[in-house]
């Protein structure tokens, strides 16, 4: 029966109770009969898209999250322009005040927060406006149409983009600050000095160190003095000075409130059928105020709502970008150094850049930057995951780097880029098709603009670019990935923590891990499937039985997938050294099976394309007869080992880098891997193997072998971290077992090396690798037993029949009717 | 009706598919985890990728080339991507498989007719 379903009632009809209520949706769609009440007379919208709309550079009907139709299609039952004046606890029901009576058996509390009206004679006067709704802005824009001088209290985050938004409706604006300087929570004195010069530049006055002691004016304000006795003419008057959570309704009711409503790691108040989510929150301590943290807790209270109990709160670090369109600030953390903190300044006043990170321990505790922000999001990253920044350094301050590839000549600051500057190569997609996709489908994180518009969804080169773009069309405020992300939409789990789960658990097959972990689908989906076969294969070597249903199709009949359907098949050269004869029957096996394409790889091998997989495994049969095993192009997997001549041949050789290049790839080729791993060896310092941008790299020199890890040569290019210096050939290959062991054991798959190193710090890998001589044997040791049961030649089996009905087909209808 | 007999059930692996080669293209046969059969065109409306070499999870696969998902039980894209792989009737008794295979030019005005009743 419809009305045996229980109630939910949401009391707030703004961003942090609507995104509850779809998130809820999402989870258990029918689950309740949903009744929400919201005190302003508009659906819900996007309040951080205000400062748009008052400067005019957006209208608000694009800010509209939820349309009267969303609620009507939900069946929620929306009281819109009615406020809620009391809860009743004993009789679980809210009443309006204008009577109207909603039993609950769960009341979510949302109602957001209020702005600190200061207590200053005349804040009574017509033109004394907040900042918070979109009444509020109409008001001011009325006002910007008959007035002329504008003062705003407050110069934070808030305050300013209001005063920028009046500049440019053309009225003379003031700022009046108690600091002295702008946005001090948020940046240190020189930050806020660049801000303020760039503001005034613009056209604001700055009264700053100032306190106001009267608002001026009989009916009208007409002015503001300071304590000192100064007075400045005022037409409208916009109080900023901070926002305090609203919690006298649930006060009222008797909820435990200190300075907001108190809740648990559930987002549960002290009364168990009363949740509360958004601004008027106090958790663990901390109120929030801006999106990213609201959606997190979005997300738990409907977890919980719906009775799953799966997921906690545990608060959020956030960072801060100002919405004014062409300044370009971020900062985060604990910017302000105390004792035991060490500093790394960059400061360019041509450019207008300055950069500020805060170091303890060798950790990034804080990072201001002004002028140039793109590597915001990365300093981020890097603080919330706690990275050993020690061997970054030396060049930290000047960024990742992120966006050095193809196409963008380098470009940055995607502030100033054209609407048609491509940001996607791989996709295709420019700058306004993905800033029109965040507008107009309401986009806040980036997996949304990834499924939304497939920009930086294939080789995520650009996702810096695209987080850039995110921050700059919604300000910082956009949802930031949370530090430990789900593996994927099966699951509230991390790579981590299923990796440890194994371990921890002694788990051995994969319906067993997704039952111990409650996967939330029966078989996982083509995201985690591989991942979870991996760390399985990788944990239990011998043990675990492969699946290969859990494979990507090029791993599970070990050739490449081309975009006709066609497969690429490579055989292993060892060292990229072959002879005569083996070329011979290649060249012969390549004319027998009509190959369309042969082509030399860049791993010194070659490719034969155009391959039906019904020949799949004759071709294999006869390659496997002169010779040949697969060479794993298509895996997760050891890849090539590329080799130069050496001192076999080349004048300059200084050892035998082709013998050796042979040797390591006898040792590792079969290995799975959570990327694809390429291992190059040079025999000296020119380096013609390119061994400093592959994952594992060795440049022989006269007094022995140099090892160099994690670099990269496609997407982004990234030039290997040196590990260290060894002697002999031996000590070469126990490095590298050891090395890509420490990766297999550690890294997340579909991580590469590359990646993986900036994320634990080259310290970490050098502790395991070099320093520890017990931990490298061991895990040379643990390289080598699971290298026993991975070098059979797949092609061999598939020849000889292992999974035959993976390439033939089923049967041929021959007349159809 | 026409149903063909294409094989048994045992002759799709669990989570995987076969392919049936016909005049008019190639179908492919999924079965998921349940033991459910499918059958759509062996061609995702994305960039007509083989569809029966993807993973399949739940009642859904992936395509091979660019990870579009498909329902297996539509065909349709799973939003916001959007487009449809043909659908084909099968059908599963005692252990063997059975396909309803017309002329795709009548199929679809049966489709038509169906809509409009």
């Amino acid at each position: 029966m419809m009305d045996k379903k229980p109630r939910l009632v949401v009391i707030g009809n703004g961003m942090a109770g609507m995104r509850t209520v779809e998130e809820l949706l999402k989870m258990s769609p029918d689950e309740f009969d949903i009744t929400v009440f919201g005190s302003e007379k508009q659906p819900n919208y996007n309040r951080i898209l205000l400062s748009p709309v008052l400067s005019g550079e957006m209208k608000f009907e694009d800010t509209i999250l939820n349309d009267l139709n969303w609620y009507e299609e939900n069946r929620i039952a929306l009281h819109k322009g009615r406020t809620v004046s009391r809860i009743d606890r004993f009789r679980c029901q809210v009443e309006s005040e204008d009577g109207l009576v909603a039993p609950y058996d769960r009341l979510l509390i949302a109602t957001g927060s209020n702005p600190v009206m200061l207590p200053i004679p005349g804040m009574n006067l017509q033109g004394v406006v907040a900042y918070r709704s979109i009444d509020d802005v109409e008001n001011m824009l009325a006002a910007a149409k008959s007035g002329k001088h504008a003062v705003v209290i407050g110069g934070g985050l808030l305050g300013l983009e209001a005063a920028n938004g009046l500049s440019l409706r053309g009225m003379q604006v003031s700022v009046v600050h108690l600091c002295d300087w702008p946005m001090e929570r948020q940046l240190d004195r020189t930050g806020g000095e660049l801000l303020k010069d760039a503001l005034e530049k613009r056209g604001l006055r700055f009264y700053l160190s100032r306190q106001t002691e009267a608002i001026l004016g009989e009916e009208y304000v007409t002015g503001v003095r300071f304590k000192d006795g100064e007075e400045i003419e005022a037409d409208l008057l916009v109080m900023a000075a901070g926002i305090r959570p609203n919690i006298a309704l649930a006060k009222s009711a008797g909820i435990h409130c200190e300075r907001g409503i108190v809740v648990s790691d559930t987002m549960q108040t002290y009364d168990p059928k009363i949740y509360s989510v958004g601004e008027c929150v106090q958790h663990r301590g901390q109120t929030y105020g801006l999106v990213a943290p609201l959606f997190e807790q979005a997300k738990v209270a409907a977890n919980h709502i719906a009775r799953y109990g799966r997921m906690r709160y545990e608060g959020s670090s956030v960072s801060t970008k100002l919405k004014v369109t062409g300044i370009d600030l971020f900062s985060a953390g604990n910017f302000n150094p105390e004792k035991e903190d060490e500093e790394l300044l960059l400061q360019d006043a041509a450019r207008g850049v300055y950069k500020k990170l805060v170091l303890r321990d060798n950790k990034l505790r804080g990072a201001v930057m002004y002028g140039e922000t793109v590597d915001g999001p990365w300093y981020f990253q890097l603080m919330r995951d706690g990275t050993d920044v020690s061997d970054l350094r030396d060049h930290l301050l000047f960024g990742q780097v992120h966006l050095g590839d193809a196409g963008r000549g380098g470009a940055s600051n995607v502030a100033n880029m054209a609407d048609t500057a491509e940001i996607c190569g791989c996709n295709g997609v420019c700058k306004g098709a993905i800033v029109e996709a965040i507008i107009s489908k309401k986009l806040f994180t980036l997996e949304e603009v990834r499924a939304h518009t497939k920009a930086s969804a294939s080789c995520g080169s650009c996702t810096g670019l695209v987080e850039a773009l995110l921050a700059n069309t919604l300000g910082g405020d956009y949802s930031a990935k949370p530090s430990k992300k789900p593996m994927c939409s099966c699951t509230e789990h991390a790579h981590q923590d299923v990796q440890q789960a194994i371990s921890r658990l002694g788990i051995r097959n994969m319906p067993d891990l997704m039952r111990a972990l409650d996967w939330k689908t029966a078989d996982g989906c083509h995201v985690c499937r591989p991942a979870l076969n991996y760390y399985l294969m990788a944990a239990w070597p011998g043990i675990y039985e492969d699946d290969s249903r859990s494979r990507f199709i090029n791993e599970r009949v070990h050739a490449n997938i081309q975009k006709d359907g066609t497969y690429s098949v490579i055989p292993r050269i060892w060292g990229g050294v072959t002879s005569p004869s083996e070329l011979r029957t290649i060249a012969e096996i390549a004319e027998k099976y009509q190959v369309s394409t042969v082509h030399i790889t860049g791993g010194q091998r070659i490719g034969l394309y155009g391959i039906s997989k019904e020949n799949l495994p004759g071709m294999w049969g006869e390659l496997v007869k002169g010779g040949f095993v697969s060479g794993h192009a298509y895996g997760k997997a050891l890849r090539t080992v590329k080799t130069c001549v050496g001192s076999e041949w080349c004048r300059f050789g200084t050892q035998d880098s082709t013998g050796l290049g042979i040797r390591v790839e006898k040792m590792t080729w079969g290995s799975w891997t959570p990327h694809k791993f390429k291992i190059a060896v040079s025999g000296c310092p020119r380096n013609c193997a390119e061994a400093t941008i592959k994952d594992f790299g060795v440049v022989c020199v006269d007094s022995g072998y140099e090892i160099h890890v994690g670099g990269n040569g496609g997407i982004k290019v990234r030039v290997t971290d040196f590990l260290c210096k060894v002697e002999s050939e031996a000590e070469v290959l126990e490095h590298c077992g050891a090395f890509m062991q420490l990766y297999r054991e550690q890294a997340n798959y579909m991580e590469r090396t590359a990646p993986w190193i900036e994320r634990v710090g080259l310290a970490y890998v050098r502790l395991h690798v070099v320093e520890n001589q017990k931990e490298r044997e061991k895990l040379y040791e643990r390289f080598l037993e699971s290298q026993r049961y991975s070098q059979d030649d797949p092609w061999k089996a598939r020849a000889e029949g292992q999974d035959a009905h993976e390439y033939e087909t089923l049967t041929t209808l021959e007349e159809v009717k | 009706m026409n149903w063909i007999q294409v094989g048994f059930l045992s002759d799709i692996p669990r989570q995987g598919s076969r392919v049936i080669r016909t005049a008019q293209g190639e179908i492919a046969l999924f079965r998921s985890i349940d033991d459910e059969v499918f059958a759509l065109d062996d061609r995702c409306p994305h960039k007509g990728g083989p569809l029966s070499q993807g993973i399949v999870h739940g009642k859904k696969v992936t395509c091979p080339l660019h990870s579009w998902v498909i329902s297996l039980e539509t065909g349709e894209a799973i939003l916001p991507d959007k487009g449809c792989a043909h659908r084909h009737q099968v059908r599963v008794a005692h252990g063997a498989v059975f396909i309803e295979v017309v002329e795709r030019v009548k199929s679809e005005k049966r489709m038509q007719s169906h809509a409009e009743n």
